[in-house]
């Protein structure tokens, strides 16, 4: 019988994103948007006009700051600022939540290796250090010299308006291996960081509000 | 466990699947007792929403009895319980707002990537849908697994039967809400499109909510006598200009409140009705609207839309001109439905709100795809199946659809 035979995970997770890719890109009315949206970056890029507005510069439509690639993610929480963060500076709490990282290892004078996950089943080992750590406010950390990845970030707790909890801003920039071309292959495993930062963070939402990461396995172990 | 399975357009068998277990803290396992198909399960049957995949367990609406709890459920075993449609965690900032079928966290994260280039924002989590809604396996089946059993699940009383409890899971709330969000005033008409089960209660909560009077349309003879059968007048919009008979009906004012309780797969050629079935066809992401822009027409100046219907796409020729110029209200949205369950549950155990009279068919669940194909193409006499999943195979019991409960 078919369910004896389940279709691999990659099919099942890659069709329903081609049917909304389609629904998406099948729609006329859309099309203006899609060639608006291609076209304009490179309009801005030539005219090298001031930024104006209050955005935060990550989501300018050319996001790069010379060889680096930046993301950067927003998620609102609803729970008192002390414990988000005190949940965040735990760092055995950051595996419960961040698919990709396999393993984290503290080192002598706040050095810290991250075992993560790449493309193809292969594995990166970045070595970090804190370089800045404000108590409620922000943790800062830069890759040391020997790291397998150049990457530097910060991830920012302020209080959310009218009680709304904490607001917790994940900013990452790193040089990707393999440059640009590295960079989308990593996106079509959905393996790049801004993909990983947008799911971790909701997925860490998930667990301090509500105590579990939503799945929709019927069972534990594969079934 | 047996379940009934998506293999395709127009494709539904009962397959055997593993059991499911207890995976997060706050799960619980249900044995379904009854389970029914909604309408928008054949939104699912007819493949025009995007994201069900073969071997997808469908359904939800359904209840049974607890077998199993997780460490953080509050239900016990033996207990009786409805399970809402929509999967709600109560702790995120929607849940607080009492905004459920909004909730944050009830979606798989790899999923809500999946709805959020096309609406915005990710959608929430549903049992026995899409995968753009989580890809939960339903309650069409022996077994489900109900994560955040401490939030949905409303535990039934003894006395109760199965069936004039079952619709709290998803369609009495559907209309009760609809019938909310349409804010009636003393003295209001108010004008149901479709005369399906979602419709129907639309109709009979506007009543009690207070409507002076209110009118149901369809062109299903059998469905058109349980409306009026709640005490509503009806149009048949096959042999009736709706337009003009709603301003006759309303002395020359229109409907106060209009509900859309059609949806996607709108039936009839006016209204644009047959560009968007042709769109549908070819399966660019089009939804039928014929329904909503004919109510959007009958509805007064500064009147209320209130739209339970299902859509998923996009629609052209929206009467936006319309909309605006006679300054319309428009509310919709997936049921918020533990907002509503206990007042519900109080409405139905005090005998305000009777919800078996549009059960036509009951059958086992190893019958399920004659109810899914009897649903559809006999949609007069086949106003709503529930499943048994005790039930013995081919021993479907009918309420024949004779004529007016008037």
């Amino acid at each position: 019988m078919d369910h004896d035979r389940p279709d691999p995970p990659a099919r099942r997770l890659m069709e329903p994103m081609m049917v909304a890719a389609a629904m998406t890109l099948g729609l006329g009315a859309l099309a203006g948007l899609a060639a608006y949206s291609v076209l304009a970056p490179a309009r801005q890029a030539r005219q090298a006009r001031p930024r104006a507005d209050d955005a935060p510069g990550r989501t300018a439509k050319r996001s790069r700051l010379g060889d680096y690639a930046v993301t950067g993610k927003t998620v609102t929480i609803a729970k008192p600022r002390a414990e988000v963060f005190a949940f965040w500076r735990d760092f055995s709490n950051l595996a419960r939540f961040m698919e990709s990282i396999e393993a984290v290892t503290q080192g002598a004078d706040g050095i810290q290796t991250w075992t993560i996950k790449a493309p193809l089943g292969a594995s990166v080992a970045v070595t970090t250090r804190l370089v800045n750590e404000r108590d409620g406010e922000q943790i800062a950390w830069r890759s040391t010299e020997d790291s397998a990845v150049d990457t530097e970030g910060k991830v920012m707790f302020r209080d959310a308006p009218a009680g709304r909890g904490t607001v917790v801003e994940a900013i990452i920039s790193w040089k990707p291996r393999g440059g640009e071309a590295g960079r989308l292959l990593a996106m079509l495993f959905q393996q790049d960081p801004t993909t990983q930062a947008r799911r971790d963070l909701k997925r860490m939402k998930m667990l301090i509000e509500t105590g579990e990461i939503a799945t929709s396995r019927n069972r534990k172990e594969a079934a | 466990m047996r379940a009934l399975t998506y293999h395709g357009k127009m494709d539904v068998r009962v397959d055997t699947h593993p059991d499911p277990a207890i995976v997060n803290p706050r799960d619980a396992i249900i044995e379904i007792t009854s389970t029914a198909i909604c309408g928008s399960d054949l939104h699912l049957f007819d493949a025009v929403i995007p994201g069900v995949l073969k071997g997808d367990i469908l359904g939800h609406e359904f209840m049974g009895i607890v077998v199993e709890t997780g460490r953080d459920s509050t239900l016990q075993k033996g207990q009786r319980v409805v399970v809402p449609f929509t999967i709600s965690c109560g702790q995120c900032f929607h849940c607080q707002k009492q905004q459920f079928s909004a909730c944050d966290n009830s979606n798989p994260v790899e999923n809500q990537d999946l709805t959020q280039p096309l609406y915005g924002h990710p959608m929430s989590g549903a049992f026995g849908y899409s995968h753009l809604t989580g890809g939960y396996p339903g309650g069409q089946a022996d077994y489900v697994r109900v994560p955040f059993s401490d939030v949905g699940p409303i535990v039934i009383p003894d006395g109760l039967d199965d069936e004039q409890v079952l619709f709290l899971s998803d369609i009495l709330p559907t209309g009760w809400m609809a019938a909310d969000n349409a804010d009636i005033e003393p003295g209001d008409t108010v004008v149901v499109w479709g005369a399906g089960p979602v419709g129907l209660f639309c109709a009979q909560s506007a009543r009690i909510m207070g409507a002076e009077q209110v009118i149901v349309i369809d062109h299903y003879p059998h469905r058109l006598d349980l409306a009026r059968g709640l005490g509503c007048k009806i149009i048949d919009y096959s042999q009736t200009s709706v337009l003009e008979a709603l301003m006759e009906m309303t002395g020359g004012i229109g409907a106060d409140a209009v509900i859309d309780a059609v949806g996607m797969e709108s039936h009839g050629w006016a209204n644009f009705n047959l560009v968007d079935t042709l769109k549908q066809k070819i399966g660019i992401g089009a939804d039928r609207g014929g329904a909503l822009r004919q109510a959007i027409l009958a509805c007064r100046k500064g009147g209320r839309v209130s739209m339970p219907g299902v859509y998923g796409g996009m629609l052209d020729k929206f009467p936006l001109g319309a909309f605006m110029e006679k300054g319309l209200t428009l509310k919709t949205g997936q049921t918020h439905v533990q907002k509503y369950s206990h007042d519900l549950l109080r409405r139905i155990q005090e005998g305000e709100i009777d919800t078996t009279f549009l059960i036509s068919h009951r059958l086992s669940l190893e019958d399920a795809p004659h109810g899914y194909d009897q649903f559809r193409n006999n949609q007069n006499e086949w106003t709503k199946v529930i499943l048994k999943p005790g039930m013995e195979k081919a021993k479907t019991t009918t309420v024949k659809a004779e004529g007016s409960h008037a």
